[in-house]
């Protein structure tokens, strides 16, 4: 066993597999102690909120500044105001006024902003230009010009008993506050979804979950697979026809379509993420007892099972000390794989709308349809569709690089 | 041709017995459940009538739509009898649609899509991983962990993945749909060309997620091979290393040839979830709106149209397979 396990871990695939998967279960562990609380908690009142650290306005305003002069800080400014349809849009204005800019690089904002305030007027008409589209220009002039401006923004609170607007304070263009003095700055490296949940948060929980329905899912088609392979394979005779025609009608009709059948059966209320767990792994059990059971047909035989026969052991014992320790690392190996399926499996499942009950817990495949729903992939908010995959991927890829590497060790023909 | 009649009876023979245990499956699945499922149906159909009566009324047409006031094996009958009449009853999301004609309008477009792709990817996948096992070193060591991380992405991953890249950002491919929305389906070249585009990204996205899998198969295949006894001795015997290859490649195809048969049911379940990405017209963008409907007939009709078109693929495979197995012609001769 010793050997057996050093052997394991000297293969690099396992090894990379291994701690990959043991990096996500890690992460599973230890991001709630940071970010506690109920991952399916709506902070957003908006959807889709973009990755990145969110300040509270409010708080910032009220935090003591700092004067920093900084050169670069209006060219900053306009670069975020002036969006690629903005300068665009500009081009168009020399266009259709008639100036000629020449080779203008429109990612070049000053000689951009430069011909813009040289050139426009507000009275200019140029032929064939709506009345939508001059108002348009002349909202971004005004913004421009007040970026140019040496302005101080006033900040009003209203006098409760008159009404009036009373002056508490100015920002200048000059005021900065230091991050970690304020007090509300909430990161969300992820964004928010649809619900405007924390994603990252969301996305840690449900790969927790998913990660337990595939151990479930594994756990059931094993146990099933292991003992018809056993039953068929030692037993034999009347028993080993009867498995045998289940298990290969079985391993025809896909196990997809058996899926959908009973999760639509057994409706929405009802399927929990441990029912849809126990389901799958109702329905992908046939690879395993199929291997056992040639396995054992051929360990049957072998004289150390013929001398345990002779002993007079019992068909337990036999079965649990001269034929499972010969088999064990099938069934390992099948396990690993059952585990991947079942998490691709409720996945897939979830996306057709019959996956998990969705109040309760968020898994992998509900992340996906909530984001399929809600048209995340064409709408570009990435961060709510792609981490997913990506995870299940990880996921999946880590086992199956497990399996890859426990195959060289006990194929040695496959070995590099 | 005797010994293959007896190895294609027993094939066929299977493929009848696994068809009938498909066909009880498919009718009794949803009816072993504890609930009521037309009580169901009628809860969803009569939410916001007030009148018991109505409710009443509502509740015996479909009763007897479905025949479940009947013992449950009268219903079985009642239900295969239809079943070779061709009659699957009436959608309820798309009623007065006929489920069969749903089903015939949706069954082309999966069966194009889906035929080509695997057998593409499968094929592009056994090449590279033959090509893996022969050459070894650099190569090997690119694809073995590439084709891993691939045959991993699921299909809808990888079908996102290539519309987000290709449709949404670059532009260069349609979002969704099987043809421009302002078309309508005819024989002319404008909607031959936008079928042809629209077919671009569901293919590939099936093509990328089986090349991994069978590229990793076929490359263990063929090392296991190459280290076979016989190719031992016939490198002593001299023959060239050419002829060699490939008597070791036609042997590594054929346990590839069984992979693709067991494979197919879980590959087309992948690759229906890619429709839905997608909007293509095919069976699992049917399958998608009948279950986010409750659509029972239409569900228990793809469910069973899949099934069946999963059934043909993997008999046809055991057909092939008893043709170029010289193994399966030898122990057919041999009776």
């Amino acid at each position: 066993m010793k050997h057996t396990l050093r052997q394991v871990f000297h293969s690099s695939k396992f090894l990379v597999g291994f701690i990959i998967f043991l990096l996500i279960l890690l992460t599973i562990w230890i991001y709630p102690f940071f970010n506690p609380g109920n991952p399916l908690e709506m902070i957003g009142v908006g959807t889709f909120a973009r990755p990145g650290s969110y300040v509270s306005l409010y708080d910032a305003l009220n935090t003591s500044t700092e004067t920093l002069r900084l050169a670069d800080a209006d060219d900053k400014r306009l670069d975020k105001l002036l969006s690629d349809t903005d300068r665009i849009s500009m081009l168009d204005w020399f266009d259709s006024a008639g100036v000629d800019v020449g080779d203008l690089d429109i990612e070049d904002t000053d000689t951009l902003l430069d011909l813009w305030f040289a050139n426009y007027s507000s009275d200019l008409k140029p032929a064939g230009m709506t009345n939508a589209k001059r108002n348009y220009y002349k909202r971004l002039n005004n913004s421009l010009m007040q970026v140019r401006a040496a302005d101080t923004l006033t900040i009003t609170d209203v006098d409760e008993a008159t009404g009036d607007p009373v002056t508490k304070g100015t920002v200048t263009k000059t005021d900065y506050v230091n991050i970690g003095q304020v007090a509300n700055v909430k990161r969300l490296p992820l964004g928010t979804d649809n619900f405007g949940r924390d994603v990252l948060k969301e996305l840690v929980s449900a790969t927790g979950t998913s990660i337990i329905i595939g151990l479930i899912a594994g756990v059931v088609a094993t146990l099933i697979g292991l003992t018809l392979g056993l039953l068929a394979g030692y037993v034999g005779g009347l028993a080993d026809d009867i498995i045998m025609f289940i298990t290969n009608i079985f391993t025809v009709i896909p196990s997809f379509v058996l899926l959908i059948l009973i999760s639509y059966s057994i409706g929405q209320e009802q399927r929990g993420a441990s029912v849809v767990a126990i389901v799958i792994g109702f329905t992908s059990w046939t690879w395993t007892a199929r291997s056992v059971r040639s396995q054992v047909i051929s360990l049957r035989n072998r004289d150390h099972v013929n001398l345990s026969k002779l002993s007079g052991h019992s068909l337990v014992r036999i079965i649990a000390t001269d034929i499972l320790p010969y088999i064990a690392s099938y069934v390992v190996m099948a396990f690993i794989l059952q585990v991947s399926s079942g998490i691709l499996s409720e996945a897939q499942l979830s996306l057709l709308g019959l996956g998990p009950k969705t109040t309760v817990t968020p898994t992998l495949g509900l992340m996906m349809n909530w984001a399929m729903l809600y048209s995340a992939h064409t709408n570009g908010s990435w961060w709510a569709y792609f981490p997913v995959i990506l995870t299940i991927t990880l996921i999946s890829f880590s086992l199956n690089l497990m399996n890859t590497g426990l195959d060289q060790v006990f194929n040695p023909t496959l070995r590099d | 041709m005797k010994g293959y009649r007896k190895y294609f009876g027993k094939k066929i023979l299977w493929f009848l017995l696994t068809l009938v245990a498909a066909v009880i499956l498919n009718f009794i699945l949803p009816r072993l459940m504890p609930a009521d499922p037309v009580a169901a149906i009628t809860g969803k159909m009569a939410s916001g009538m007030t009148d018991a009566s109505a409710v009443q009324e509502v509740y015996k047409r479909y009763e007897a739509e479905f025949g479940t006031n009947k013992p449950l094996f009268q219903q079985f009958l009642i239900f295969v009898k239809n079943l070779f009449r061709g009659v699957l009853g009436t959608s309820f999301s798309q009623y007065p649609r006929k489920v069969s004609d749903i089903i015939s309008s949706a069954i082309g477009w999966t069966i194009g899509l889906q035929l080509p792709a695997i057998l593409v990817g499968w094929l592009l996948g056994n090449i590279l991983g033959a090509l893996a096992a022969y050459i070894r070193k650099g190569f090997d060591k690119v694809l073995l962990p590439v084709a891993l991380f691939l045959s991993n992405v699921p299909a809808f991953g990888m079908a996102v993945t290539l519309l987000v890249i290709f449709a949404v950002n670059l532009k260069i491919a349609p979002v969704s749909g099987g043809y421009a929305f302002d078309l309508l389906p005819s024989v002319s070249w404008k909607f031959f060309q936008s079928v042809i585009s629209h077919y671009q990204l569901p293919f590939w996205s099936v093509v990328l997620v089986s090349i991994g899998g069978q590229a990793i198969g076929m490359r263990s295949m063929s090392i296991y091979e190459l280290n076979a006894d016989y190719v031992k001795y016939a490198r002593f015997l001299g023959i060239k290393d050419r002829k060699i290859v490939g008597y070791v490649f036609r042997n590594a195809m054929l346990p590839q040839v069984t992979g693709l048969a067991l494979s197919i049911g879980t590959m087309i379940g992948g690759a229906l979830v890619a429709e839905i990405i997608f909007s293509y017209p095919g069976l699992g963008s049917t399958m998608y709106s009948a279950v986010t409907a409750a659509d029972y007939p239409l569900i228990s009709a793809t469910t069973l149209i899949i099934t069946v078109m999963v059934l043909i693929v993997t008999f046809l495979l055991d057909i092939i397979y008893g043709f170029i197995d010289p193994r399966v012609k030898a122990a057919q001769f041999d009776v």
